[in-house]
């Protein structure tokens, strides 16, 4: 008896579903309605380069897109171009949410996620979209981000720990130390910030750039982590840290809302007292 | 001869430590990686001297096939 009554309740709530299923099959073939919008052609500008031919110049490239049918994300419109346009655009991308950091490029002059990242609306103006800046070109708008994955390497990204916790179980931390990591362990790497850093770009080989030096600042300010002196030592010298001039491109930059030049500001002010 | 630009000597360095990292392979399989470093550079004789863009982009991707296969896991190439 008492599954009847469930299944009956599971009939009753799914036939709302079922109305809207009907509106969706008219909205299919809309195409066909003589109500179809006006529509917004845009104008994109893409970055274009073929490693396979290094002779040719790299070249701009305009795609055009009718925006009523297109996402309201430039990642979207980068999908279309290369689903119905032109499959030899090459891009990187992946959780299309803003979470795993592969999307990011320079549009319309800011380094951000194309996910995250919201078509103008204003069809009379085109849209730029290039690879990260002063990063060495693998294809189109993929960037070669081995120095900087070098780099996240040597600051060495986990817990560093001799003594085991008293209980042999995990190692605890008290609610105002976890919340020193708030800001700091939403970082994604998807080096914006330290593409955007004018610091960055004249000293890449030696200075950390904000990104790293953000994820350096979370590993100094975990309670939990007992190599704090040695991950002092690391950083004190005139590169690592000390290219940094708090020009604040990487706090604007950031398409999560980060702070990185704080963390730097962090870290000098531990230097200091150290 | 005449005297070379800095791009020119980097190209023969990357040529001769392609050279040095072959010595480290089995005898029996170098003339394969020889004639495969070999073709590698001759893929790209048509590009000019003075495309400087060109060549830096071609060094860097040498370089970075020179670290791949210089690794001792691999023992031959076809």
């Amino acid at each position: 008896m008492a599954s009847l009554r469930t299944t009956s309740r599971l009939i009753a709530s799914s036939r709302p579903l079922f109305r809207p299923a009907s509106l969706a099959r008219s909205y299919a073939t809309v195409e066909s309605g003589a109500q179809e919008p006006a529509p917004k052609v845009k104008k994109f500008q893409v970055y274009r380069w073929n490693p396979d031919t290094p002779s040719e110049k790299p070249k701009m490239q305009t795609y055009e897109l009718d925006l009523n049918k297109t996402g309201p994300m430039m990642l979207d419109a980068l999908i279309r171009i290369k689903n119905e346009i032109d499959p030899t655009l090459t891009f990187r991308r992946s959780c299309r949410e803003g979470i795993c950091g592969s999307c990011a490029m320079n549009i319309d002059g800011v380094n951000t996620l194309a996910c995250l990242c919201r078509i103008p609306t204003d069809t009379t103006k085109e849209s730029r979209i290039y690879p990260l800046p002063h990063t060495y070109v693998v294809k189109d708008l993929v960037p070669d981000l081995t120095q900087f994955y070098k780099q996240y390497k040597s600051i060495k990204p986990y817990l560093q720990r001799e003594t085991k916790s008293e209980d042999g179980l995990e190692y605890r931390q008290s609610p105002a130390d976890r919340k020193k990591l708030d800001g700091l362990y939403e970082c994604i790497l998807c080096a914006c910030c330290s593409t955007s850093c004018p610091s960055y770009w004249w000293n890449s080989e030696e200075y950390l750039g904000p990104a790293i030096l953000l994820q350096s600042y979370r590993w100094l300010a975990d309670s939990r982590d007992e190599k704090t002196a040695e991950r002092k030592h690391a950083l004190d010298n005139s590169m690592s840290v000390y290219r940094c001039h708090t020009i604040l491109n990487c706090t604007r930059t950031c398409p999560k809302g980060l702070n990185p030049a704080r963390a730097i500001a962090e870290i000098k002010k531990m230097m200091a007292a150290h | 001869m005449a005297r070379l630009s800095g791009l020119q000597r980097e190209v023969l360095s990357l040529y001769r430590k392609c050279l040095r990292e072959i010595r480290k392979k089995p005898v029996e399989s170098r003339g394969n990686f020889r004639s495969y470093a070999r073709k590698e550079f001759d893929k790209h004789l048509s590009v000019s001297k003075k495309d400087f863009n060109a060549i830096e982009y071609l060094l860097r991707k040498g370089t970075r096939q020179l670290e791949m296969y210089s690794s001792p896991g691999i023992r031959n190439i076809r």
